[in-house]
């Protein structure tokens, strides 16, 4: 098989899927040129991530990767939720093929971006170059990652 | 239940080709190069196979030549074509964008070696007009080599045109038939094609044979050398399981053609409307010139993979021309041909029937894939835009 039991488990039944009303940050990376949009709703209160959701756009790993991501940052702080790595996702899905491993990057980016956009809207001041600018078929960053 | 329609992919092995491939590995198991009688026996059997099959095109015996499939045939004709023109100084190739990757990836071998390469425009509905192939000859075009029938959206090309326009300017013409053999008829003749290639598993048939037709007076180039079978053209022992499997299917599909076509179409035919029935979706592919089992659908909003893997839980086996699927960045440079843009490109679903294929499988199906595009819409970012109007429908 192509997947994992548990990339098959997450895609099949993916967690926190839907949107948040009035959410206080809306992250949203890829493009639909490469076949691939993520987006993520955070709830955040006093710097805890208490709701989560997401709309994807892709494939099975995609869907899974933003099922995963998810799960992964749902009551945790902001700053863990920005710790969370595209690898640490690979790893909690028991693999990915590694063509698909960008799924996972994109799961990364699409938290980051929330979190920047929840910052954007509070005026909370923060570094710029540890975000993505949500161009994935440009950005050839992730090369390392591949493997 | 298990809904096989993947049929342009590859086929289920028919009960007559097995049986005839079976007296294959344990009674005339010679090698037809041997001088002995079981050796004999064998050339004799591959003899009598080889006018079966040249009998199915209307061709000779002496112009089929064996392969390993479509693939290698594809690629021994281009050469031989590509080599006999760049003896004459004629270094011109036409082709389509739509080819397969194994005339395509040749094609690109070729230019690489500094030969000329004009591949023609194929229109939305997937059909190449045979007077932009005629406007294309030059004096130093070598070959044209446009397919019969495409894999991907199942349109058929006017074959018979541009065999004429060939012919009267005297340019080889190869037309690759793997997906129109046994399916559509074909008479290299009336239709005055120079060389054909056609693939056994496309047919019911086994994997990993098929044969290259060349009509005499080309002269084939090797593209694997050693021995002197296949007239010194294909050296290495004859697959004769293989080939006898291959005869037997097509001869079964060809026998069928009509009766297969009529069974096929309406259920085709009823699977397109269903599906069209899908808020923004298209059909693509011209919906009359095309294969009988050959069904191709995009839905805005969604990608092609997830699609498949949901349906393939339903137990319905399909494939798309999404990125996801081809591997790469890009979909399917099929679909990019006939003018889709990527963003639903991504969105493709190809059911490939075969007359094994019921209605209520295609009924089935209907609601299956409504089912599951209605589900992945409702999770797509994409979809939502559309909704919301903050994105503009493509179709
Ligand atoms: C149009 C076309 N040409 C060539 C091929 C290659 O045939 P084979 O798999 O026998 O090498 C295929 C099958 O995938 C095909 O559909």
């Amino acid at each position: 098989m192509l997947y994992s039991e548990k990339v098959m488990d997450h895609f099949k039944n993916p967690r926190n899927v839907g949107e948040i009303e009035n959410a206080d940050g809306v992250g949203e990376v890829g493009n639909v040129k490469c076949g691939d949009i993520m987006k993520i709703y955070l709830k955040i209160e006093n710097n805890i991530i208490v709701d989560v959701k997401f709309k994807t756009f892709g494939c099975g790993s995609a869907i899974a990767s933003s099922s995963m991501a998810t799960e992964m940052i749902k009551g945790k702080s902001i700053d863990d939720a920005l710790e969370l790595s595209n690898k640490a996702v690979v790893e909690a899905l028991d693999g990915l093929p590694s063509h698909k491993i960008h799924c996972s990057v994109l799961a990364e980016e699409a938290v980051k971006a929330a979190v920047r956009d929840y910052y954007d809207k509070n005026g909370i001041e923060y570094d710029k170059t540890k975000f993505c600018d949500g161009d994935c078929c440009h950005c050839g960053k992730h090369q390392d990652v591949e493997e | 239940m298990r809904i096989y329609a993947d049929n342009a992919a590859t086929t289920r092995v028919s009960k007559s080709a097995v049986n005839a491939m079976l007296p294959y590995f344990e009674e005339i198991y010679g090698n037809p190069s041997s001088l002995n009688t079981t050796g004999q026996i064998a050339a004799e059997a591959l003899g009598k196979l080889r006018c079966e099959i040249a009998e199915l095109i209307n061709a000779k015996p002496q112009e089929i030549y064996f392969t390993s499939g479509g693939s290698e045939a594809d690629n021994q004709a281009i050469i031989t074509a590509a080599k006999t023109g760049e003896k004459k100084g004629k270094k011109h190739i036409i082709s389509t964008k739509f080819e397969h990757h194994a005339v395509l990836h040749t094609l690109n071998k070729l230019e690489k070696e500094g030969f000329e390469i004009t591949l023609i425009d194929v229109n939305e509905n997937g059909v190449v007009k045979a007077e932009d192939v005629e406007k294309a000859i030059r004096e130093d075009t070598a070959l044209v080599t446009v397919m019969f029938a495409n894999n991907e959206i199942g349109t058929v090309q006017p074959i018979a045109e541009i065999g004429e326009i060939c012919r009267n300017k005297g340019v080889i013409f190869h037309t690759d038939a793997v997906q129109a053999a046994g399916h559509i008829a074909i008479d290299v003749e009336a239709l005055k094609v120079d060389m054909l290639s056609v693939s056994a598993h496309k047919f019911h048939g086994p994997k990993g044979v098929g044969f290259l037709y060349c009509r005499k007076g080309i002269y084939l180039r090797n593209l694997i050398e050693g021995g002197a079978q296949e007239r010194g053209k294909r050296a290495g022992t004859e697959n004769l399981p293989g080939i006898a499997g291959m005869t037997a299917a097509m001869k079964e599909a060809v026998e069928k053609i009509d009766e297969n076509a009529k069974k096929l179409i309406p259920l085709r035919n009823r699977l397109i409307e269903g599906l069209e029935k899908i808020p923004h979706s298209r059909v693509n592919g011209d919906k009359e010139k095309r294969l009988p089992g050959n069904v191709n659908i995009c839905f805005e909003g969604i990608e092609g993979e997830s699609l498949l893997l949901l349906l393939d839980e339903k137990g319905i086996e399909a494939s798309s021309g999404s990125a996801c699927t081809s591997g790469s960045l890009d979909p399917s440079h099929v679909l990019l041909s006939i003018g889709l843009p990527h963003d639903v490109a991504h969105g493709s679903l190809r059911l490939t029937i075969s007359e094994e294929n019921t209605v209520e499988e295609m009924d089935y199906i209907i609601s299956s894939v409504t089912e599951v595009v209605d589900y992945l819409r409702q999770i797509s970012p994409v979809w939502e835009e559309l909704q919301k109007g903050t994105r503009e429908y493509i179709l």
